[in-house]
């Protein structure tokens, strides 16, 4: 039973004497109106059709079929496409365009096979299969008082056989073992599953005299081919050749800038840049998408993954978004031959930031 | 014979007489509508009747001599390759100010586009119109892949189907344009897009590029309606809404009474 | 033989019970009926078939969003095992020969050589790779559905809060079993996700840097993360997925399937179809149903086109980088969290602008939406078993707490695609941002208030509609020269759902008097669970009751007096139809009203019939 009361009679009721007495009067309190709704049962049944006449339970029976024969027509036909279409084959699909003609006969016959079935024996159970309502009767989750106590019984029971309860010396070197025992399990994975990260995550793989060069091409950069407003995306020279190549690039990618100096507002940013170029950072300090967006006209760079801009004019600082550090900066000069190289390696660690960045 | 005028009209006459009509002018537009001529080499010709057209549409925004003006900047530089994708695409004349010129109604003949950028190459020295063998598209498309997954999708998208700038600007969809204006555009970095001058990417790049755009405008749908290309966004909401509304539409059918 | 002696040695082997060749019994019926008689000679297996089969199952198409999410799970299993034969989970690096032309030549990983074989070279691949994609995004969708119709309908009350966290943990588990699916073929898509879940998981305070290397075995991207991704998705995941299922759907037969209220469904039944045979073709058809729109599916409309991405590299990104649908609210929180929450504590980084959307918000999300149950239970301190489905209008603040939630994440979800509708819509990224920021603060309490609003006014609706019937456009003159509209009485069998429901009060603290006299009200976390029912349930509509059905037939019309309190069936009385259902007009106009009608002695007040 509820803890609440039921709500009593509600606004609105009139109170009781003027209400309607459908008993005549025989009968004491309110007028015989019971308090809430009764259920009024399971409505008539309404037969379909197919019950009625067996001519639409015939029908039934042929659109049934239909299904199923269609079903087993795309089948055949996906037999037959498996090998008859070359897979190469691409044609002008109406709809579509220009696609892989096997992968759309295949889908299609296949699909058509699979839904055709489902849609028979759905059509089938609604217009053939009895549609009376049935009721089966729910019992308590809850198992009787009688389940309870043996349960209770014979765990008790159990446990007083044991001989646990009067030997302390095993109850608790029980619960010694069982609790170390998943230890070699736990130091397997936390021991063994990676190395510490060390400098790892504050170094990258530029140093002084590093050639810029170009990344996939790997050829080296003139300072005069940088005009401003153009945008070189670079990695150091040499780094294909280092044992892991795409782990040295997630850290030594860089976007050098050409950028009218007379813009820049930060003096450190001049000085380590070469003449109208600066070289940053290419990965995010958000986390660690590759910032390429350059907007030459406001100077802008912009990170496709969670829209952090930083202002190129001003250091890379941060002006929208959700990165919070400017983007470290490389300092670049030339070297005898006018090529641009990397004047030293990055003053502080690159990318996402982590606990112990300082 | 009764006269025409006894005869009761047909019911269809009106829409046939409707329909020789719109024939007989379109039929006489494309006969009497001037041609756009082809592009031709610039001429000393051209620098001339390029001023002309200069002071008459450009002038107003760029200012008189092309160096810059209240709105327009300065013209000396951009080069011939830059008007002849801003005007080729109908960027320019500038439809209305707003955060970016988008592309749009051409206003001007291939000769009238060929003169203003002769003019302009006048201005000062810039990146001149492509060669044809630059631009036709028929270089390596998988190096042009890999040079467009490095400089050019993280704004254009994987599949150049365009992305978001900041503050309201754009980088366009690359679909269905010609290899001479993806060439231009390249070279001359319009609005916020950054410069790739030919010590950056070097023509036979360029021509890379274009010839992966071109492979990917005949080869979009490879695995069936590409909703637009633009990644899981698309396909979330196409799952969202047919998906998820075909599987319950059969619901419903399933537990509704049959007839 | 004594059944309790036990014999030994060679008089045990003679002593063992021989129950000799059976007798057989009618000759089976059928070679179905000698197989199905072998297995229960084995295995005793008639009488749970019977129970099974016998089993009752209403009939809702909402009931069927669950099955939606089993039959894509089963798609999954499928197509995935299929995957793997061709799949090859390895991160060394190849050079790329196959017949897709703008890849030719490039350098790639083998994960992304061998799903670009089974797209191009391989008979069928394509296929398969796009059912296994759409079948993912239904199984996460279906879950999303089936969850809030359970959510909304209450169908997490007790006995099945243990199938609620089931269900939550499912979902969890369903989301990071994408996620990990979609990251094995090293994309650059999915790869740029990876790059950020290893700066998530650099941002963890204090054991950042280490984790990030145990998970990807050193700096990234490492030659590990795909193999184990592969582990993950094929083994770990889909084991506890299928496992915590099995349990599930266990509980759903345990506990029977909930049902709507209607006429003949009570708590204490289940009103619907028997299994067999009507729910075995019913739910069997749908299973190839599902399978045959997914298929369609994958036949015209292209999903994860990994060869337009093209194979991943660090330094490379695309514009639109957008997790699958079901990471976009993670994705969003990332967008909208501002960057302003990076903190340096004596020489250490503390990134809350990263830690927190990232690595916070999901586990608490699916906590909370996991411990509502119960503290759904704590408020109304009801303990009895529900079996009836309510009607989300008659759980007004519950419906209205849904709503929030949902709003909430749709918020984040919308901003994770932000870029998409700038340039679809031609609107500042920025402005966007901004716009979404403030959104997430206003629109969930807004849309609390709305939809709480909503219900209490579709509440009332309910409650009209049965003490006033629909208006059946008939207009009657009375002998008095008074005009009434006829209203169509609801019948009984649709009147029963709109008052069935039971409106829960507030609970009440019970003051008690403690040996001084002094009231004692109750501690802190009852006066705390006074507060909270209350904000649950002091707005409600109660059901209507048969005195108040009475009540609104004594609308003044004098001397008919009502026979009609049960709805108008069967008095025998001649009065007319009409009689106790004339609204509006004259009548019920309060007698101080220049239009009340005062002829013939109209008296507000019933009177008795004599």
């Amino acid at each position: 039973m509820s803890e609440h009361g039921t709500e009593s009679a509600g606004e609105g009721v009139s109170q009781p004497g003027t209400t309607a007495r459908l008993d005549q009067g025989d009968i004491e309190g309110s007028g015989g109106i019971p308090e809430r709704f009764t259920n009024p049962g399971l409505p008539p049944h309404v037969p379909r059709s197919a019950d009625l006449d067996e001519k639409a339970a015939h029908r039934a029976e042929r659109q049934v079929a239909t299904l199923f024969g269609i079903s087993m027509v795309a089948t055949v036909i996906f037999l037959v496409a498996y090998f008859a279409i070359d897979q190469k084959t691409y044609e002008s699909i109406p709809g579509i365009g220009q696609a892989s003609l096997s992968n759309v006969v295949l889908g299609v016959s296949l699909g058509v096979s699979l839904l055709c079935i489902g849609l028979g024996a759905v059509h089938w159970a609604r217009t053939l299969m009895p549609d009376t309502e049935v009721a089966e009767d729910r019992h308590p989750q809850r198992s009787s008082d009688q389940a309870r106590r043996d349960a209770v019984e014979t765990a008790t029971s159990g446990r007083a056989a044991s001989q646990i309860g009067r030997r302390p010396m095993i109850k608790f070197t029980l619960g010694g073992a069982l609790g170390l025992f998943a230890l070699p399990l736990v130091l397997q994975l936390a021991g063994s599953l990676g190395p510490l990260p060390e400098a790892g995550l504050s170094t990258t793989f530029w140093r002084k005299g590093m050639r810029l060069v170009r990344d996939p091409e790997m050829t080296p950069i003139k300072a005069s081919d940088v005009t401003l407003g153009s945008v070189f995306h670079v990695i150091p020279e040499g780094i294909d050749t280092s044992a892991h190549v795409l782990e040295e690039k997630a850290k030594a990618a860089v976007i050098l800038i050409g950028i009218d100096a007379a813009l820049i507002q930060v003096p450190k940013e001049r000085a380590w840049g070469y003449g109208s170029m600066v070289a940053y950072s290419k990965i995010c300090t958000h986390v660690g998408c590759p910032v390429g967006l350059y907007e030459h006209r406001t100077h802008h760079l912009l990170c496709p993954c969670h829209q952090s801009t930083f202002d190129v004019t001003q250091n890379c600082a941060v002006i929208f978004g959700p990165a919070h550090r400017p983007l470290p900066q490389l300092p670049i000069t030339v070297d005898a031959q006018g090529y641009l190289v990397a004047e030293s390696g990055f003053h502080e660690p690159v990318g996402p930031s982590f606990w112990e960045r300082g | 014979m009764k006269a025409l005028g006894s005869h009761r009209r047909h019911p269809a006459a009106i829409v046939v007489l409707l329909l020789l009509g719109l024939v007989a002018t379109g039929g006489l537009y494309s006969l009497l509508a001037p041609r756009p001529a082809q592009a031709a080499v610039a001429t000393a010709d051209d620098v001339t009747s390029g001023r002309t057209l200069f002071l008459a549409n450009c002038a107003t925004c760029h200012g008189i001599n092309g160096l810059g003006g209240k709105i327009g900047p300065s013209l000396a530089g951009v080069g011939a390759a830059a008007v002849d994708f801003q005007v080729g695409t109908g960027r320019m004349p500038l439809a209305q100010p707003g955060v970016q010129a988008s592309s749009n109604q051409v206003m001007f003949t291939d000769q009238e586009i060929a003169s203003l950028a002769a003019y302009v190459a006048t201005l000062g020295p810039g990146p001149a119109i492509p060669d044809s063998q630059d631009t036709a598209g028929n270089g390596d498309v998988a190096k042009g892949n890999e040079l467009f997954k490095e400089n050019c999708a993280m704004c254009h998208n994987f599949a150049g189907s365009g992305g978001a700038l900041t503050q309201g600007k754009y980088a366009p969809s690359l679909g269905n344009v010609s290899g001479q204006y993806i060439y231009e555009a390249m070279a001359t970095g319009p609005e916020s897009m950054p410069v790739f001058n030919g010590q950056n990417l070097s023509p036979a790049d360029k021509n890379d590029i274009i010839s992966y755009l071109h492979y990917l405008d005949k080869n979009q749908n490879s695995g069936g309606l590409n909703l637009g290309n633009l990644g899981p966004v698309s396909e979330g909401m196409f799952v969202w809404v047919v998906g998820l509304g075909l599987m319950i539409g059969a619901a419903v059918w399933l537990g509704s009474k049959a007839a | 033989m004594n059944p309790k002696a036990v014999p030994k040695g060679v008089a045990a082997l003679r002593a063992r019970e021989d129950p000799g060749p059976q007798a057989p019994e009618e000759a089976p019926l059928s070679k179905v009926g000698a197989l199905a008689g072998w297995v229960d000679e084995r295995a005793g297996a008639a009488k749970p078939m019977s129970y099974l089969l016998k089993k009752v199952f209403p009939d809702h198409w909402s009931f069927m969003l669950g099955e939606i999410a089993m039959f894509s799970l089963v798609i999954l299993l499928i197509t995935g095992t299929f995957l793997t034969f061709w799949f090859v989970p390895s991160a060394g690096q190849v050079i790329y020969n196959g017949s897709y032309v703008p890849l030719k030549g490039i350098s790639m990983s083998e994960a992304f050589k061998s799903t670009l074989d089974i797209s191009f070279d391989v008979r069928g691949g394509l296929i398969l790779r796009q059912i296994h994609h759409w079948a993912a995004l239904l199984f996460t969708v279906s879950i999303t559905v089936h969850m809030f119709r359970v959510f909304f309908t209450g169908a997490f009350r007790k006995p099945r809060e243990i199938n609620w966290v089931i269900g939550t943990v499912l979902s969890l588990l369903a989301i990071n079993e994408g996620f990990t699916g979609y990251s094995l073929p090293d994309d650059l898509l999915s790869g740029t996700g990876l790059r950020a879940a290893e700066g998530f998981i650099q941002s963890v305070p204090v054991i950042g840097s280490y984790l990030a290397y145990f998970v990807f075995d050193g700096p990234f991207p490492g030659e590990a993360i795909i193999p184990r991704l592969f582990t993950v998705h094929v083994l770990l995941l889909p084991a506890l997925i299928i496992g915590l299922f099995t349990a599930h759907i266990v509980l759903v037969a345990v506990h029977k399937h909930t049902q709507y209220p209607g006429p003949g469904k009570t708590n204490d039944n289940v009103v619907g179809y028997p299994f067999m045979p009507v729910y075995l073709a019913k739910s069997g058809g749908f299973f190839f149903i599902v399978f045959g729109i997914t298929t369609l599916m994958a036949a015209l409309v292209a999903i994860n086109p990994i060869w337009l991405y093209g194979p991943y590299g660090p330094t490379m990104g695309t514009a639109g980088s957008q997790p699958d649908w079901y990471m976009g609210f993670a994705d969003g929180a990332l967008r909208l969290f501002p960057g302003f929450f990076e903190f340096n504590i004596f020489g250490y980084t503390l990134s809350l602008n990263v830690f927190i959307p990232s690595l916070i918000v999901m586990p608490l999300l699916y906590s909370i939406a996991g411990a509502y149950p119960f503290i759904e239970s704590w408020v109304t301190g009801d303990k009895r078993e529900h079996h009836l489905l309510d009607r989300p209008r008659n759980a007004p603040t519950r419906t209205g707490l849904g709503a929030m939630a949902i709003s909430f994440y749709l918020i984040l979800f919308i901003a994770a695609g932000d870029d998409l509708i700038a340039i679809k819509l031609g609107l500042s990224i920025n402005q966007i941002v901004r716009t979404l920021q403030v959104m997430l603060i206003v629109v969930p309490p807004l849309a609390y208030w709305v939809t709480k609003r909503i219900c209490l006014s579709l509440q009332r609706r309910d409650h009209d509609l049965v003490l006033h019937g629909h208006e059946s456009g008939r207009i009657v003159r009375t002998a008095e020269g008074s005009f009434f509209e006829v209203h169509e009485p609801l019948p009984e069998y649709d009147r029963w759902t709109l008052v069935q429901h039971e409106t829960l009060t507030p609970l009440q603290l019970t003051a008690t008097v403690d040996t001084h006299g002094k009231r004692r009200t109750g501690s802190r976390g009852q006066r705390l669970r006074a507060k909270v029912s209350s904000f649950y349930f002091a707005d409600g509509v109660p059901a209507v009751t048969p005195a108040e059905l009475v009540a609104a037939h004594h609308d003044g019309s004098a001397g008919e007096a009502i026979e009609t309190g049960q709805g108008g069936e069967g008095q025998g009385s001649g009065a007319p139809e009409w009689v106790g259902q004339l609204h509006g007009g004259a009548d019920e106009r309060p007698d101080t009203d220049a239009y009340a009608g005062h002829e013939g002695g109209v008296d507000p007040a019933p009177t008795p019939e004599n």
